[in-house]
Protein backbone atom coordinates (compact mmCIF):
# COMPACT_ATOMS: atom_id res chain seq x y z
CA UNK A 1 0.00 0.00 0.00
CA UNK A 2 1.33 3.37 -1.00
CA UNK A 3 0.75 6.33 1.32
CA UNK A 4 1.07 9.92 0.18
CA UNK A 5 1.62 12.61 2.80
CA UNK A 6 1.48 16.28 1.80
CA UNK A 7 3.56 18.51 4.11
CA UNK A 8 3.77 22.26 4.48
CA UNK A 9 6.63 24.50 5.56
CA UNK A 10 5.33 27.02 8.09
CA UNK A 11 6.56 29.33 10.82
CA UNK A 12 7.76 27.27 13.79
CA UNK A 13 4.91 26.87 16.27
CA UNK A 14 7.05 28.28 19.08
CA UNK A 15 7.71 31.54 17.24
CA UNK A 16 5.28 34.43 17.60
CA UNK A 17 4.04 35.65 14.25
CA UNK A 18 4.64 39.38 13.79
CA UNK A 19 2.66 41.53 11.41
CA UNK A 20 4.68 43.69 8.99
CA UNK A 21 4.35 47.41 9.59
CA UNK A 22 3.05 47.98 6.04
CA UNK A 23 0.18 45.54 6.78
CA UNK A 24 1.11 43.42 3.76
CA UNK A 25 1.42 40.21 5.74
CA UNK A 26 3.32 38.41 8.47
CA UNK A 27 7.08 38.91 8.62
CA UNK A 28 8.76 35.62 7.75
CA UNK A 29 12.26 37.00 7.11
CA UNK A 30 14.84 35.38 9.40
CA UNK A 31 12.13 33.48 11.25
CA UNK A 32 12.57 29.82 12.17
CA UNK A 33 10.48 27.65 9.85
CA UNK A 34 9.47 24.03 10.47
CA UNK A 35 7.19 21.31 9.24
CA UNK A 36 3.58 22.15 10.12
CA UNK A 37 2.79 20.27 13.39
CA UNK A 38 -0.26 18.50 11.96
CA UNK A 39 1.70 17.45 8.86
CA UNK A 40 4.34 16.02 11.19
CA UNK A 41 1.66 13.90 12.87
CA UNK A 42 0.53 12.68 9.43
CA UNK A 43 4.10 11.72 8.51
CA UNK A 44 4.49 9.85 11.80
CA UNK A 45 1.28 7.90 11.17
CA UNK A 46 2.38 6.93 7.67
CA UNK A 47 5.82 5.83 8.91
CA UNK A 48 4.18 3.73 11.64
CA UNK A 49 2.01 2.07 8.99
CA UNK A 50 5.17 1.22 7.11
CA UNK A 51 6.85 -0.14 10.23
CA UNK A 52 3.80 -2.34 10.84
CA UNK A 53 4.10 -3.67 7.31
CA UNK A 54 0.77 -2.17 6.25
CA UNK A 55 2.28 0.48 3.99
CA UNK A 56 4.96 -0.37 1.45
CA UNK A 57 6.00 3.13 0.49
CA UNK A 58 5.59 6.57 2.04
CA UNK A 59 5.88 9.49 -0.38
CA UNK A 60 5.95 13.03 1.01
CA UNK A 61 5.05 15.98 -1.18
CA UNK A 62 5.30 19.69 -0.55
CA UNK A 63 4.07 22.55 -2.67
CA UNK A 64 6.12 25.62 -1.92
CA UNK A 65 9.41 27.47 -2.28
CA UNK A 66 12.82 25.84 -2.78
CA UNK A 67 13.34 25.89 0.99
CA UNK A 68 10.46 23.42 1.39
CA UNK A 69 13.12 20.84 0.53
CA UNK A 70 14.21 21.15 4.17
CA UNK A 71 10.67 20.30 5.25
CA UNK A 72 10.69 17.25 3.00
CA UNK A 73 14.11 16.20 4.38
CA UNK A 74 12.64 16.49 7.88
CA UNK A 75 9.88 14.07 6.85
CA UNK A 76 12.40 11.76 5.17
CA UNK A 77 14.45 11.74 8.37
CA UNK A 78 11.35 10.55 10.24
CA UNK A 79 11.16 7.58 7.89
CA UNK A 80 9.39 8.57 4.68
CA UNK A 81 10.92 6.98 1.57
CA UNK A 82 10.81 9.63 -1.09
CA UNK A 83 10.04 13.31 -1.53
CA UNK A 84 8.42 15.39 -4.25
CA UNK A 85 8.73 19.17 -4.26
CA UNK A 86 6.33 21.08 -6.45
CA UNK A 87 8.15 24.38 -6.53
CA UNK A 88 6.44 27.75 -6.53
CA UNK A 89 6.97 31.08 -4.84
CA UNK A 90 3.28 31.90 -5.13
CA UNK A 91 1.36 31.84 -1.85
CA UNK A 92 -1.38 29.39 -2.79
CA UNK A 93 -4.89 29.15 -1.37
CA UNK A 94 -6.16 25.77 -0.14
CA UNK A 95 -8.21 25.20 -3.32
CA UNK A 96 -5.13 25.68 -5.51
CA UNK A 97 -3.05 23.44 -3.25
CA UNK A 98 -5.79 20.81 -3.53
CA UNK A 99 -5.75 21.12 -7.33
CA UNK A 100 -1.96 20.73 -7.41
CA UNK A 101 -2.14 17.73 -5.09
CA UNK A 102 -4.79 16.18 -7.31
CA UNK A 103 -2.34 16.42 -10.21
CA UNK A 104 0.42 14.83 -8.11
CA UNK A 105 -1.97 12.04 -7.09
CA UNK A 106 -2.74 11.33 -10.75
CA UNK A 107 0.99 10.62 -11.20
CA UNK A 108 1.64 8.80 -7.94
CA UNK A 109 -1.58 6.78 -7.55
CA UNK A 110 -1.46 6.37 -3.78
CA UNK A 111 -3.92 4.07 -1.97
CA UNK A 112 -4.42 6.59 0.78
CA UNK A 113 -3.51 10.19 1.51
CA UNK A 114 -2.81 11.15 5.12
CA UNK A 115 -2.35 14.85 5.75
CA UNK A 116 -2.55 17.41 8.53
CA UNK A 117 -5.99 18.79 9.29
CA UNK A 118 -4.76 22.36 9.21
CA UNK A 119 -1.69 24.48 8.61
CA UNK A 120 -0.89 26.80 11.49
CA UNK A 121 -0.24 29.80 9.24
CA UNK A 122 -3.44 30.21 7.18
CA UNK A 123 -5.52 28.19 9.69
CA UNK A 124 -7.98 27.26 6.95
CA UNK A 125 -8.53 23.59 7.75
CA UNK A 126 -9.73 23.06 4.18
CA UNK A 127 -7.17 21.47 1.85
CA UNK A 128 -7.88 17.83 2.72
CA UNK A 129 -11.64 18.18 2.38
CA UNK A 130 -11.23 20.08 -0.90
CA UNK A 131 -8.89 17.44 -2.27
CA UNK A 132 -11.40 14.73 -1.37
CA UNK A 133 -14.16 16.64 -3.18
CA UNK A 134 -12.05 17.23 -6.30
CA UNK A 135 -11.19 13.52 -6.48
CA UNK A 136 -14.68 12.37 -5.39
CA UNK A 137 -12.95 10.33 -2.72
CA UNK A 138 -14.38 9.81 0.75
CA UNK A 139 -12.86 11.84 3.55
CA UNK A 140 -12.14 11.08 7.18
CA UNK A 141 -11.15 14.33 8.83
CA UNK A 142 -9.68 15.01 12.29
CA UNK A 143 -8.51 11.44 12.80
CA UNK A 144 -7.43 10.29 16.25
CA UNK A 145 -7.06 6.61 15.25
CA UNK A 146 -6.63 4.90 11.89
CA UNK A 147 -6.97 1.18 11.13
CA UNK A 148 -6.26 0.11 7.57
CA UNK A 149 -7.60 -3.27 6.50
CA UNK A 150 -7.81 -4.42 2.90
CA UNK A 151 -9.47 -1.73 0.85
CA UNK A 152 -11.04 0.16 3.72
CA UNK A 153 -9.89 2.44 6.50
CA UNK A 154 -11.66 2.60 9.84
CA UNK A 155 -11.08 6.04 11.25
CA UNK A 156 -11.96 7.46 14.65
CA UNK A 157 -12.66 11.16 14.31
CA UNK A 158 -12.65 14.01 16.80
CA UNK A 159 -16.10 15.58 16.56
CA UNK A 160 -17.89 18.20 18.65
CA UNK A 161 -18.48 16.59 22.00
CA UNK A 162 -16.78 13.25 21.45
CA UNK A 163 -15.62 10.73 18.91
CA UNK A 164 -17.13 9.28 15.77
CA UNK A 165 -15.96 6.20 13.89
CA UNK A 166 -16.47 5.89 10.16
CA UNK A 167 -15.31 3.46 7.54
CA UNK A 168 -14.11 4.82 4.21
CA UNK A 169 -13.39 2.87 1.06
CA UNK A 170 -9.87 3.37 -0.31
CA UNK A 171 -8.55 5.47 -1.89
CA UNK A 172 -9.48 8.11 0.65
CA UNK A 173 -8.25 11.29 2.27
CA UNK A 174 -7.55 11.16 5.99
CA UNK A 175 -6.66 14.31 7.93
CA UNK A 176 -4.72 14.05 11.16
CA UNK A 177 -5.74 15.61 14.44
CA UNK A 178 -3.56 16.22 17.46
CA UNK A 179 -4.35 13.00 19.30
CA UNK A 180 -3.45 10.66 16.45
CA UNK A 181 0.10 10.13 17.70
CA UNK A 182 3.17 11.82 19.09
CA UNK A 183 5.72 12.34 16.34
CA UNK A 184 9.20 10.96 16.94
CA UNK A 185 12.36 12.99 16.94
CA UNK A 186 14.53 12.09 13.98
CA UNK A 187 17.82 10.56 15.11
CA UNK A 188 21.11 11.93 13.79
CA UNK A 189 21.84 8.80 11.71
CA UNK A 190 18.36 9.05 10.18
CA UNK A 191 18.89 12.74 9.43
CA UNK A 192 22.12 11.78 7.62
CA UNK A 193 20.37 8.95 5.79
CA UNK A 194 17.57 11.29 4.73
CA UNK A 195 20.05 13.39 2.78
CA UNK A 196 20.55 10.49 0.41
CA UNK A 197 16.88 9.65 -0.09
CA UNK A 198 15.40 10.60 -3.47
CA UNK A 199 13.78 14.03 -3.72
CA UNK A 200 12.35 15.11 -7.08
CA UNK A 201 11.66 18.73 -7.84
CA UNK A 202 9.22 19.96 -10.45
CA UNK A 203 7.80 23.35 -11.26
CA UNK A 204 4.18 24.03 -10.32
CA UNK A 205 3.60 25.24 -13.88
CA UNK A 206 4.46 21.77 -15.19
CA UNK A 207 1.38 20.32 -13.47
CA UNK A 208 -0.92 22.41 -15.65
CA UNK A 209 -3.34 23.38 -12.90
CA UNK A 210 -5.29 26.61 -12.57
CA UNK A 211 -3.74 28.53 -9.69
CA UNK A 212 -5.52 31.82 -10.14
CA UNK A 213 -6.20 33.33 -6.70
CA UNK A 214 -9.81 33.70 -5.58
CA UNK A 215 -9.09 35.87 -2.59
CA UNK A 216 -7.21 39.13 -2.39
CA UNK A 217 -5.58 40.01 0.90
CA UNK A 218 -6.34 43.69 1.48
CA UNK A 219 -4.40 43.95 4.71
CA UNK A 220 -3.01 42.01 7.62
CA UNK A 221 -3.26 43.69 10.98
CA UNK A 222 -2.45 42.97 14.57
CA UNK A 223 -5.39 42.07 16.75
CA UNK A 224 -6.35 44.60 19.40
CA UNK A 225 -3.92 44.32 22.28
CA UNK A 226 -5.31 43.45 25.64
CA UNK A 227 -4.79 46.29 28.05
CA UNK A 228 -2.66 45.32 31.03
CA UNK A 229 -4.88 44.25 33.90
CA UNK A 230 -4.54 44.66 37.60
CA UNK A 231 -3.02 42.48 40.28
CA UNK A 232 -5.42 41.51 43.02
CA UNK A 233 -4.32 40.85 46.59
CA UNK A 234 -6.48 37.89 47.53
CA UNK A 235 -9.05 35.38 46.34
CA UNK A 236 -11.76 37.49 47.96
CA UNK A 237 -10.56 40.51 46.07
CA UNK A 238 -10.63 38.49 42.86
CA UNK A 239 -14.24 37.39 43.36
CA UNK A 240 -15.30 40.97 44.09
CA UNK A 241 -13.62 42.16 40.89
CA UNK A 242 -15.22 39.40 38.83
CA UNK A 243 -18.62 40.34 40.19
CA UNK A 244 -18.04 43.96 39.23
CA UNK A 245 -16.94 42.85 35.76
CA UNK A 246 -20.22 40.97 35.46
CA UNK A 247 -18.78 37.55 34.70
CA UNK A 248 -19.87 35.76 37.87
CA UNK B 1 -28.37 38.34 -2.69
CA UNK B 2 -29.71 35.23 -0.98
CA UNK B 3 -27.74 33.47 1.73
CA UNK B 4 -27.99 29.93 3.07
CA UNK B 5 -26.96 29.07 6.63
CA UNK B 6 -26.20 25.43 7.43
CA UNK B 7 -27.53 24.81 10.93
CA UNK B 8 -25.56 23.21 13.73
CA UNK B 9 -28.01 21.04 15.66
CA UNK B 10 -28.55 17.65 17.30
CA UNK B 11 -31.88 17.01 15.50
CA UNK B 12 -33.87 17.74 18.67
CA UNK B 13 -32.57 21.24 19.19
CA UNK B 14 -30.54 23.97 17.59
CA UNK B 15 -27.06 24.90 18.80
CA UNK B 16 -26.36 28.51 19.69
CA UNK B 17 -23.69 28.64 16.97
CA UNK B 18 -26.52 28.56 14.40
CA UNK B 19 -28.06 31.76 15.79
CA UNK B 20 -24.62 33.39 15.73
CA UNK B 21 -24.06 32.37 12.13
CA UNK B 22 -27.47 33.80 11.21
CA UNK B 23 -26.28 37.13 12.61
CA UNK B 24 -23.24 37.00 10.30
CA UNK B 25 -25.52 36.06 7.38
CA UNK B 26 -27.88 38.97 8.09
CA UNK B 27 -24.89 41.31 7.78
CA UNK B 28 -24.62 40.10 4.17
CA UNK B 29 -28.25 39.99 3.11
CA UNK B 30 -31.84 40.28 4.29
CA UNK B 31 -32.70 37.04 2.50
CA UNK B 32 -31.39 34.38 4.85
CA UNK B 33 -32.58 30.77 4.71
CA UNK B 34 -31.46 28.05 7.10
CA UNK B 35 -30.80 24.45 6.08
CA UNK B 36 -31.41 21.88 8.78
CA UNK B 37 -29.89 18.64 7.49
CA UNK B 38 -30.22 15.61 9.72
CA UNK B 39 -32.52 12.75 10.61
CA UNK B 40 -35.83 13.23 12.44
CA UNK B 41 -34.81 16.85 12.69
CA UNK B 42 -38.22 18.55 12.50
CA UNK B 43 -37.84 19.91 16.04
CA UNK B 44 -34.54 21.57 15.12
CA UNK B 45 -36.11 22.96 11.93
CA UNK B 46 -39.02 24.41 13.92
CA UNK B 47 -36.52 26.05 16.26
CA UNK B 48 -34.67 27.53 13.28
CA UNK B 49 -37.96 28.92 11.93
CA UNK B 50 -38.29 30.97 15.12
CA UNK B 51 -34.96 32.80 14.70
CA UNK B 52 -35.59 36.47 14.00
CA UNK B 53 -34.74 37.44 10.44
CA UNK B 54 -34.88 33.97 8.89
CA UNK B 55 -36.86 33.90 5.64
CA UNK B 56 -37.33 30.18 5.18
CA UNK B 57 -36.10 26.90 6.67
CA UNK B 58 -35.11 24.00 4.45
CA UNK B 59 -35.29 20.54 6.00
CA UNK B 60 -33.33 17.68 4.44
CA UNK B 61 -33.41 14.28 6.10
CA UNK B 62 -31.57 11.00 5.58
CA UNK B 63 -29.55 8.50 7.60
CA UNK B 64 -26.29 9.80 6.15
CA UNK B 65 -27.14 13.41 7.00
CA UNK B 66 -28.07 12.34 10.52
CA UNK B 67 -24.65 10.71 10.77
CA UNK B 68 -23.02 13.96 9.69
CA UNK B 69 -21.22 12.47 6.68
CA UNK B 70 -19.54 15.24 4.68
CA UNK B 71 -20.21 13.48 1.38
CA UNK B 72 -23.97 13.58 2.08
CA UNK B 73 -23.84 17.26 2.97
CA UNK B 74 -21.94 17.99 -0.24
CA UNK B 75 -24.55 16.14 -2.31
CA UNK B 76 -27.39 17.96 -0.54
CA UNK B 77 -26.01 21.50 -0.47
CA UNK B 78 -24.28 21.81 -3.86
CA UNK B 79 -27.55 21.54 -5.89
CA UNK B 80 -29.22 24.06 -3.54
CA UNK B 81 -26.48 26.57 -4.29
CA UNK B 82 -28.11 27.31 -7.65
CA UNK B 83 -30.46 29.51 -5.60
CA UNK B 84 -27.93 31.16 -3.31
CA UNK B 85 -25.03 33.58 -3.55
CA UNK B 86 -23.39 32.52 -0.29
CA UNK B 87 -23.43 29.66 2.19
CA UNK B 88 -22.40 30.18 5.80
CA UNK B 89 -21.57 27.40 8.23
CA UNK B 90 -20.55 27.68 11.87
CA UNK B 91 -16.85 26.84 12.22
CA UNK B 92 -17.48 23.89 14.52
CA UNK B 93 -15.71 20.63 13.79
CA UNK B 94 -18.69 19.51 11.72
CA UNK B 95 -18.81 22.84 9.87
CA UNK B 96 -15.11 22.56 9.10
CA UNK B 97 -15.65 19.00 7.94
CA UNK B 98 -18.33 19.83 5.37
CA UNK B 99 -17.82 23.39 4.16
CA UNK B 100 -14.52 23.06 2.22
CA UNK B 101 -15.97 20.09 0.37
CA UNK B 102 -18.86 22.27 -0.83
CA UNK B 103 -16.45 25.07 -1.81
CA UNK B 104 -14.27 22.77 -3.91
CA UNK B 105 -17.32 21.37 -5.72
CA UNK B 106 -18.35 24.94 -6.57
CA UNK B 107 -14.74 25.75 -7.58
CA UNK B 108 -14.58 28.66 -5.16
CA UNK B 109 -12.37 29.51 -2.21
CA UNK B 110 -13.53 28.98 1.32
CA UNK B 111 -13.33 32.07 3.48
CA UNK B 112 -12.52 30.36 6.73
CA UNK B 113 -13.63 31.25 10.21
CA UNK B 114 -14.60 34.87 9.68
CA UNK B 115 -14.86 37.16 12.70
CA UNK B 116 -16.25 40.22 10.88
CA UNK B 117 -18.28 41.01 7.78
CA UNK B 118 -16.82 44.20 6.24
CA UNK B 119 -18.98 44.18 3.11
CA UNK B 120 -20.65 41.75 0.74
CA UNK B 121 -17.29 40.47 -0.50
CA UNK B 122 -14.83 41.47 2.22
CA UNK B 123 -14.26 39.69 5.50
CA UNK B 124 -11.86 39.63 8.45
CA UNK B 125 -10.47 36.32 9.63
CA UNK B 126 -7.78 35.31 12.11
CA UNK B 127 -4.59 33.68 10.87
CA UNK B 128 -1.59 32.36 12.78
CA UNK B 129 -3.91 31.26 15.60
CA UNK B 130 -5.24 34.77 16.02
CA UNK B 131 -1.85 36.47 16.16
CA UNK B 132 -2.84 38.36 13.02
CA UNK B 133 -6.09 39.35 11.36
CA UNK B 134 -6.39 39.11 7.60
CA UNK B 135 -8.88 41.21 5.64
CA UNK B 136 -9.72 39.36 2.43
CA UNK B 137 -11.80 40.26 -0.58
CA UNK B 138 -13.39 37.43 -2.53
CA UNK B 139 -13.75 37.54 -6.30
CA UNK B 140 -15.94 34.42 -6.38
CA UNK B 141 -19.53 34.75 -7.56
CA UNK B 142 -20.64 32.35 -4.84
CA UNK B 143 -19.13 32.61 -1.41
CA UNK B 144 -18.50 29.71 0.91
CA UNK B 145 -17.83 30.95 4.41
CA UNK B 146 -17.31 29.47 7.84
CA UNK B 147 -18.10 31.67 10.81
CA UNK B 148 -16.33 31.72 14.17
CA UNK B 149 -19.37 31.66 16.46
CA UNK B 150 -17.68 33.45 19.37
CA UNK B 151 -17.24 36.56 17.20
CA UNK B 152 -20.97 37.18 16.60
CA UNK B 153 -23.97 37.77 18.86
CA UNK B 154 -26.72 35.19 18.69
CA UNK B 155 -29.78 36.19 16.65
CA UNK B 156 -32.80 36.17 18.92
CA UNK B 157 -36.22 34.61 18.58
CA UNK B 158 -39.26 36.22 17.06
CA UNK B 159 -39.33 34.82 13.54
CA UNK B 160 -42.05 32.68 12.00
CA UNK B 161 -40.47 31.26 8.87
CA UNK B 162 -41.99 28.38 6.94
CA UNK B 163 -40.33 24.96 6.89
CA UNK B 164 -39.94 23.36 3.48
CA UNK B 165 -38.66 19.87 2.75
CA UNK B 166 -35.79 19.52 0.29
CA UNK B 167 -34.14 16.43 -1.15
CA UNK B 168 -31.27 14.81 0.73
CA UNK B 169 -28.35 14.00 -1.55
CA UNK B 170 -26.69 10.58 -1.48
CA UNK B 171 -22.91 10.33 -0.99
CA UNK B 172 -21.06 9.69 -4.25
CA UNK B 173 -18.14 7.94 -2.56
CA UNK B 174 -17.80 4.94 -0.30
CA UNK B 175 -18.24 5.99 3.27
CA UNK B 176 -20.06 4.33 6.13
CA UNK B 177 -20.89 5.45 9.63
CA UNK B 178 -19.80 2.91 12.26
CA UNK B 179 -20.59 4.46 15.61
CA UNK B 180 -20.00 7.40 17.87
CA UNK B 181 -19.14 7.96 21.48
CA UNK B 182 -20.27 11.35 22.66
CA UNK B 183 -18.96 12.38 26.02
CA UNK B 184 -21.83 12.63 28.45
CA UNK B 185 -20.37 15.15 30.78
CA UNK B 186 -22.25 17.40 33.12
CA UNK B 187 -19.67 20.02 32.19
CA UNK B 188 -20.21 22.27 29.19
CA UNK B 189 -18.23 21.66 26.04
CA UNK B 190 -14.87 23.44 26.03
CA UNK B 191 -15.25 25.39 22.79
CA UNK B 192 -18.70 26.79 23.63
CA UNK B 193 -18.44 27.23 27.42
CA UNK B 194 -19.13 30.58 29.09
CA UNK B 195 -16.48 29.90 31.74
CA UNK B 196 -13.30 27.86 31.32
CA UNK B 197 -10.94 26.82 34.11
CA UNK B 198 -7.56 25.64 32.84
CA UNK B 199 -4.63 24.06 34.61
CA UNK B 200 -0.97 24.03 33.69
CA UNK B 201 2.21 22.14 34.34
CA UNK B 202 2.40 23.53 37.88
CA UNK B 203 -0.21 20.92 38.87
CA UNK B 204 2.55 18.34 38.84
CA UNK B 205 0.34 15.26 38.42
CA UNK B 206 -2.95 14.05 36.97
CA UNK B 207 -4.30 13.46 40.49
CA UNK B 208 -3.50 17.02 41.50
CA UNK B 209 -5.07 18.34 38.27
CA UNK B 210 -8.30 16.49 39.07
CA UNK B 211 -8.22 17.54 42.71
CA UNK B 212 -7.61 21.24 42.03
CA UNK B 213 -9.01 22.17 38.62
CA UNK B 214 -12.12 20.04 38.34
CA UNK B 215 -13.85 21.06 41.61
CA UNK B 216 -13.24 24.73 40.78
CA UNK B 217 -14.68 24.21 37.31
CA UNK B 218 -17.71 22.41 38.72
CA UNK B 219 -18.34 25.14 41.25
CA UNK B 220 -18.47 27.66 38.41
CA UNK B 221 -20.33 25.42 35.95
CA UNK B 222 -17.25 25.74 33.77
CA UNK B 223 -15.52 23.60 31.17
CA UNK B 224 -12.05 22.28 31.96
CA UNK B 225 -9.04 23.17 29.85
CA UNK B 226 -5.31 22.60 30.06
CA UNK B 227 -2.10 23.97 28.67
CA UNK B 228 -0.12 21.92 26.19
CA UNK B 229 2.57 21.45 28.84
CA UNK B 230 0.02 19.85 31.17
CA UNK B 231 -1.31 17.64 28.38
CA UNK B 232 2.16 16.60 27.23
CA UNK B 233 3.06 15.71 30.82
CA UNK B 234 -0.04 13.49 30.98
CA UNK B 235 -1.84 15.51 33.65
CA UNK B 236 -4.88 16.10 31.46
CA UNK B 237 -6.38 14.38 28.41
CA UNK B 238 -5.50 15.72 24.99
CA UNK B 239 -8.97 17.06 24.21
CA UNK B 240 -8.61 19.50 27.12
CA UNK B 241 -5.81 21.32 25.33
CA UNK B 242 -6.34 25.03 24.78
CA UNK B 243 -3.89 26.62 22.38
CA UNK B 244 -2.67 27.03 18.87
CA UNK B 245 -2.64 23.28 18.23
CA UNK B 246 -5.56 22.53 20.52
CA UNK B 247 -8.87 24.29 20.92
CA UNK B 248 -9.35 28.03 20.48
CA UNK B 249 -11.75 29.33 23.11
CA UNK B 250 -13.23 32.74 23.84
CA UNK B 251 -15.40 32.40 26.95
CA UNK B 252 -16.75 35.22 29.12
CA UNK B 253 -14.34 34.18 31.85
CA UNK B 254 -11.09 32.25 31.52
CA UNK B 255 -9.26 31.22 34.67
CA UNK B 256 -5.68 30.03 34.15
CA UNK B 257 -4.26 28.20 37.13
CA UNK B 258 -0.54 27.48 37.23
CA UNK B 259 -0.15 28.30 33.55
CA UNK B 260 2.90 30.35 32.61
CA UNK B 261 1.42 31.58 29.33
CA UNK B 262 3.47 30.18 26.46
CA UNK B 263 2.68 31.76 23.06
CA UNK B 264 1.09 28.47 22.03
CA UNK B 265 -1.38 28.70 24.93
CA UNK B 266 -2.09 32.43 24.68
CA UNK B 267 -3.05 31.97 21.04
CA UNK B 268 -5.90 29.73 22.14
CA UNK B 269 -7.48 31.91 24.80
CA UNK B 270 -6.53 35.55 24.43
CA UNK B 271 -9.90 36.52 22.94
CA UNK B 272 -11.65 35.60 26.19
CA UNK B 273 -13.64 38.49 27.64
CA UNK B 274 -12.10 38.38 31.10
CA UNK B 275 -8.89 36.51 31.89
CA UNK B 276 -7.81 35.57 35.38
CA UNK B 277 -4.32 34.25 36.09
CA UNK B 278 -3.24 32.54 39.27
CA UNK B 279 0.49 31.89 39.30
CA UNK B 280 3.20 32.14 41.93
CA UNK B 281 5.68 33.57 39.44
CA UNK B 282 4.96 37.29 39.20
CA UNK B 283 6.92 37.47 35.94
CA UNK B 284 4.91 34.77 34.14
CA UNK B 285 3.82 36.02 30.67
CA UNK B 286 0.22 35.04 31.42
CA UNK B 287 -0.04 38.18 33.58
CA UNK B 288 0.51 40.35 30.50
CA UNK B 289 -2.84 39.27 29.09
CA UNK B 290 -4.71 38.79 32.38
CA UNK B 291 -7.32 41.29 33.48
CA UNK B 292 -6.96 40.09 37.04
CA UNK B 293 -3.76 38.52 38.26
CA UNK B 294 -3.29 36.81 41.58
CA UNK B 295 0.36 36.16 42.40
CA UNK B 296 0.05 33.17 44.69
CA UNK B 297 0.67 29.45 44.93
CA UNK B 298 -2.40 27.73 43.52
CA UNK B 299 -2.25 25.28 46.45
CA UNK B 300 -3.46 28.01 48.79
CA UNK B 301 -5.13 30.32 46.25
CA UNK B 302 -7.58 27.82 44.75
CA UNK B 303 -9.04 26.66 48.13
CA UNK B 304 -9.33 30.32 49.11
CA UNK B 305 -11.04 31.06 45.82
CA UNK B 306 -13.47 28.18 46.41
CA UNK B 307 -14.30 29.64 49.83
CA UNK B 308 -14.68 33.15 48.46
CA UNK B 309 -17.01 31.83 45.76
CA UNK B 310 -19.09 30.01 48.37
CA UNK B 311 -19.24 33.18 50.43
CA UNK B 312 -20.45 35.00 47.32
CA UNK B 313 -23.25 32.48 46.93
CA UNK B 314 -21.69 30.28 44.24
Amino acid sequence: MKVLVPVKRVIDSNVKARVKSDQSGVDLANVKMSINPFCEIAVEEAVRLKEKGVASEVVVVSIGPAQAQETLRQALAMGADRGVLVQTDQDLEPLEVAKALKAVIAEENPNVVIMGKQAIDGDNNATGQMLAALLDWPQATFASAIELAGDTAKVTREVDGGLQTIEVGLPAIITADLRLNEPRYASLPNIMKAKKKPLDTKELGALGVDVKPHLKVLKVTEPAKRSAGIKVESAGDLVANLKTAGVL
Amino acid sequence: MAVLVIADHDNASLKDSTNKTVTAALALSGDVDVLVAGKDAKAAADAAAKIAGVRKVLLAESDELGQGLAEAFEATVVPLMANYDAVLTPATSQGKNISPRIAAKLDVAQISEIVEVVSGDTFVRPIYAGNALETVQSSDAKKVITVRPTAFKAAGEGGSASVENVAAGAPASKVKFVDQQLVKSARPELSGAKIVVSGGRAMGSAEEFQKVIEPLADKLGAAVGASRAAVDAGYAPNDYQVGQTGKVVAPELYIAVGISGAIQHLAGMKDSKVIVAINKDADAPIFQVADFGLVADYKTAVPELMDALSAAGK
